[in-house]
């Protein structure tokens, strides 16, 4: 499925069938059917809370503090006599938030870098490809701690952290695309119409990196939320009172000792099961839209 | 005086998402002592399937689902894994195509060899590695000692395939596969390939099986020719004989479509394509392309001989 | 090679260059201003003038960041004043624990991980290949933190074989002579049974938990490229050389798939440091990590950014190792 896009009206009605092609592959695979689902869910859920929950995340109740999972409380509540599930619905939302900026932020502007890039080659490309070499120095989590302490505990900062660290990945991918496209008989046409480079680029260009972008986004929101629930526990990302499941989970740590399980387990177990459904949803995009890009 | 290898109704299946795939069909050639019969057909033909075969050598998705293979009086579909194992680099060897990358990239080519004639015995550990020398000296090789040290990267195309052959003939092997060995090497240096495989052919009493697609290598170098079509053997008969009386319609086709520097007469291609083979039409598997279709030719088709050596296998060939 | 050594070992400055460039940046934007918490709550702001200047803050960037590498030449790495001891020195002492931690939670990885991976691809389908892929799915999306509190409530809490989180040592426990700072290794060498002992039941669930997050991308990428070998051509010849399955598998398959395979340790290595912290944090290990992280939450910033530029330079020199040793193990490079 490695199609061009053509730089005529006729984009739109392709756009849809190709839409609707992935739909029919994806659909075929149980898993990652399944993985959607979950994200709906996940999604829906965060989405609707003030809707559908009946508990206010912040609202304690000091009759019922400690509370193991019951009729009532289906996941518990802390010590303040919170409902968990709620507050990890709530959580889910600055999760999910963090992991979707962080995402589109760092894509913008690492496929901006690759593609010039890898379109112009030359010094630009030398000096463009040291920059992200550099990020690429540090390991990521490790980066982003220094991003995150530097800055600040605030959202924003820590959307940039992750941001920022993300670049690279996007970055290589579309240079490497762009490499390989700009000698192409397509690109040639472009040029030889006269369109302006900036254009060409972005415009004709850009959009056919769209299938392997798209599998390393999915993949890397699971590892955005990861990050930030990483951060969050140990102290440098996101605080009270903002809910956030690694932070939730920090929480949960001290009584480990005192066997109320369900401070801890909840928050973690949410984390795994939306970081695996992007995981298996990517793989299954891999699948589909790019079965050159096995085994990477 | 029996053959050394018999395939008799050779049938070999793959099982693919979209069906099954009857890769071969039927398929018989018999290889004499020390002869060097060529196996022809276009790629898809299910000419190295039908070598892997004959090794064993295919694995799930594919499956041999029938016939018979009688090497040197054994039934080798019949044979254990373990038997298997002792025919195969010993008594029958093959020579795949691109040499370069059939050679493990990590160990010294040298003792690729060495470990092989250890392995089969043909030599003891002590002087194996004399052996592999004086092997390598033979297939043309200069400089031996200092080659057997080297990895595969640092050999050039040819040399890599000359080394394959020492490999392959390192054992004295009864009958030597090659699988068109001379696939991406320079056109004078598959030359020499090909002219050090007869050669060693002839000195070591090897019998050959050369696999190709190109009728000018067949018409040089081999004694006999069988013909394939879309995994059917479809004739068999002495070099000269293929190419001054070619019976099948199909060979007749692939003789008018090779290209002439000298003489006239048009390159005709042949019509149609390579039928697929997830359901293949019964019968002949030429007979959507035939000029001589007819309807018998949806059923199973006789050999019929020719004459001593040359048989075919088509209904329409006592038309002419 | 001698090209290969020296374009990798050159490539190295610019990379220390950038890696410094980056912790002096993340220094230079940090809140509050240095000088005041050098001078102190009493002082006046003729003294933290003074205090500024002596710092050089005044001066521009550039010079400022020169004094910072100098700073660094000099193994300056600033001051914590939650210590108050020089944060080299603090970092120093706390390097053997991570340096445990980290090699313990290497060796669970490679000798778990690289296994599972070659029998996984060797058996492909059977319930070995099932269980790798199943974990290595699974343990990718697990964080560290919730596998090392989950582990602590199931072996410490409910199973009790696992020992509290208080540290390297059980309380009351002497630790023995200091040669390598690896408590193990020492108390080892000292043949202190009762210390060798406790050491190992501390270090077990950590470097469990740790070894565990890494595993997954290892035995992933080891399956992987074992299918990738087993289906080359060279392998083909080999089985069709009759080599019995033994040498073909594991060894000629399992030594072209282990090059590759020591390109990854650098990759594996960052996993390893960025699990450290969080791990550290769980356990309560005493190594850099932990140490970097309680200073930033008494705000003292100046131990995080040096404990960030003390990894990223550990990192690229870990790198550097594996291209050399890579280099000299496959013979592609090494004989040009």
């Amino acid at each position: 499925m490695s199609t061009l896009a053509y730089a005529s009206a006729d984009e739109a009605p392709a756009r849809r069938s190709a839409a609707a092609l992935l739909w029919r592959r994806l659909s075929r695979n149980v898993m990652s059917l399944a993985a959607l689902g979950v994200l709906a869910a996940v999604a829906l859920t965060a989405l609707a809370a003030p809707v559908i929950l009946p508990y206010d995340p912040d609202a304690p109740d000091a009759e019922r503090t400690l509370e193991a999972p019951g009729r009532r409380h289906w996941l518990g509540t802390d010590l303040y006599g919170r409902d968990q599930l709620t507050r990890i619905v709530y959580a889910g939302r600055v999760d999910l938030l963090v992991a979707v900026e962080a995402t589109a932020i760092a894509l913008s502007l690492g496929a901006a870098l690759g593609a010039v890039a890898g379109y112009r080659g030359g010094w630009i490309d030398q000096v463009l490809m040291r920059i992200i070499d550099t990020i690429q120095a540090f390991p990521s989590f490790i980066l982003a701690m220094g991003i995150a302490a530097a800055l600040g505990n605030s959202v924003t900062n820590i959307v940039i952290a992750i941001a920022i660290t993300h670049v690279p990945i996007y970055g290589r991918l579309i240079r490497g695309e762009m490499l390989r496209i700009r000698e192409t008989e397509y690109a040639e046409a472009a040029r030889t119409v006269g369109n302006r480079r900036r254009r060409i680029i972005f415009y004709h260009l850009l959009p056919n990196c769209f299938p392997p972008v798209v599998v390393q986004a999915t993949l890397a929101m699971g590892f955005a939320i990861l990050t930030v629930a990483a951060l969050s526990y140990i102290g440098l990302g996101i605080r009270p009172p903002t809910s956030e499941w690694g932070a939730m989970t920090a929480e949960g740590a001290s009584y480990i000792v005192s066997g109320e399980w369900w401070i801890f387990v909840f928050p973690g177990l949410a984390i795994m099961a939306t970081v695996l459904s992007f995981n298996l949803l990517g793989d299954a995009l891999r699948d589909v839209l790019d079965p050159r890009m096995k085994g990477v | 005086m029996t053959d050394l290898l018999t395939i008799r109704n050779l049938a070999v299946h793959f099982d693919t998402d979209e069906g099954v795939v009857q890769a071969v069909d039927g398929a018989s050639l018999q290889v004499g002592r020390g002869e060097v019969v060529g196996l022809v057909g276009e790629s898809g033909s299910g000419k190295s399937v039908t070598a892997l075969a004959i090794l064993r050598l295919l694995r799930p998705p594919a499956r041999v689902v029938g016939g018979r293979i009688d090497f040197d009086g054994r039934n080798l579909l019949a044979c254990s894994e373990e038997e298997m194992r002792a025919v195969r680099g010993a008594q029958i060897s093959m020579v795949f195509q691109s040499p370069r990358t059939s050679l493990n990239p990590v160990l010294p080519v040298g003792r690729q060899i060495e470990r092989l004639l250890v392995q089969h015995g043909t030599s003891p550990p002590g002087q194996a590695r004399a052996r592999v020398v004086e092997m390598l000296r033979e297939v043309g090789i200069g400089e031996p000692e200092r080659r057997a040290g080297q990895y595969a990267h640092q050999l050039s195309g040819g040399m890599c395939q000359r080394v394959m052959i020492a490999m392959a003939l390192a054992t004295n092997p009864r009958l030597l596969i090659a699988d068109e060995p001379t696939t991406g090497l320079d056109v004078s240096i598959a030359a020499q390939i090909l002219d050090l495989l007869g050669d060693l052919g002839r000195r070591t009493g090897a019998a050959i099986l050369l696999i190709t697609h190109d009728l000018g290598v067949v018409a040089r170098r081999c004694d006999r020719v069988v013909v394939m079509h879309a995994g059917q053997t479809v004739e068999w008969a002495p070099v000269r004989a293929l190419f001054h009386t070619p019976a099948h319609p199909y060979t007749r086709a692939l003789l008018r479509s090779i290209p002439r520097v000298a003489g006239a007469g048009e390159m005709e291609p042949i019509p149609g394509w390579v039928p697929s083979l997830l359901a293949p039409p019964p019968g002949c598997r030429f007979a959507p392309r035939c000029a001589l279709v007819r309807p018998e030719c949806r059923t199973p088709v006789p050999v019929r001989a020719l004459d001593a050596d040359h048989r075919v296998a088509c209904f329409a060939v006592e038309t002419f | 090679m001698l090209g290969y050594i020296g374009t990798r070992v050159l490539l190295v400055l610019p990379t220390l260059f950038g890696v410094t460039l980056v912790t002096f940046v993340l220094t230079y934007i940090l809140p509050g201003n240095p000088a005041l918490v050098k001078a102190g709550p009493l002082a006046t702001p003729q003294h933290i003038a003074e205090m500024e200047r002596r710092m050089g803050l005044d001066q521009p960037m550039a010079v400022q960041y020169w004094r910072y590498v100098r700073g660094l030449a000099h193994g300056d790495l600033g001051e914590s004043h939650t210590t108050g001891r020089p944060v080299l020195e603090d970092l120093l002492q706390r390097v053997p624990a991570t340096l445990e931690l980290t090699l313990a939670a290497l060796a669970v990885a490679l000798v778990i991980g690289i296994p599972l991976g070659v029998v996984a691809a060797v058996r492909r389908d059977g319930w070995v290949d099932h269980l790798s892929r199943l974990l290595g799915v699974g343990g990718v999306a697990m964080p560290t933190f919730w596998t090392g509190l989950l582990a602590l409530y199931v072996f410490f809490y409910a199973l009790g074989v696992a020992p509290p989180p208080l540290g390297r040592l059980a309380t009351g426990i002497t630790p023995p002579p200091r040669i390598t700072g690896l408590l193990t290794i020492d108390a080892l060498v000292a043949m202190d049974g009762r210390a060798l002992a406790s050491a190992l039941h501390q270090l077990a669930l950590p470097a469990l938990v740790l070894g565990f997050s890494v595993m997954a991308p290892l035995t992933r990428m080891v399956r992987a490229t074992m299918l990738e070998v087993l289906e080359s051509d060279y392998i083909k010849a080999a089985w069709a050389a009759g080599l019995p399955r033994r040498t073909v598998i594991y060894g000629d398959a399992l030594r072209n798939c282990m090059i590759p395979v020591i390109t990854l340790l650098g990759v594996v290595f960052g996993f390893l440091m960025a699990g450290n912290v969080v791990v550290e944090s769980v356990f309560a290990w005493p190594g850099i990590g932990n140490y970097a992280v309680a200073a930033m939450m008494s705000k003292d910033s100046g131990p995080i950014q040096s404990f960030v530029l003390f990894v990223g330079v550990v990192y690229v020199f870990v790198n550097l190792a594996v291209d050399l040793v890579y280099g000299l193990v496959d013979p592609r490079i090494r004989l040009r």
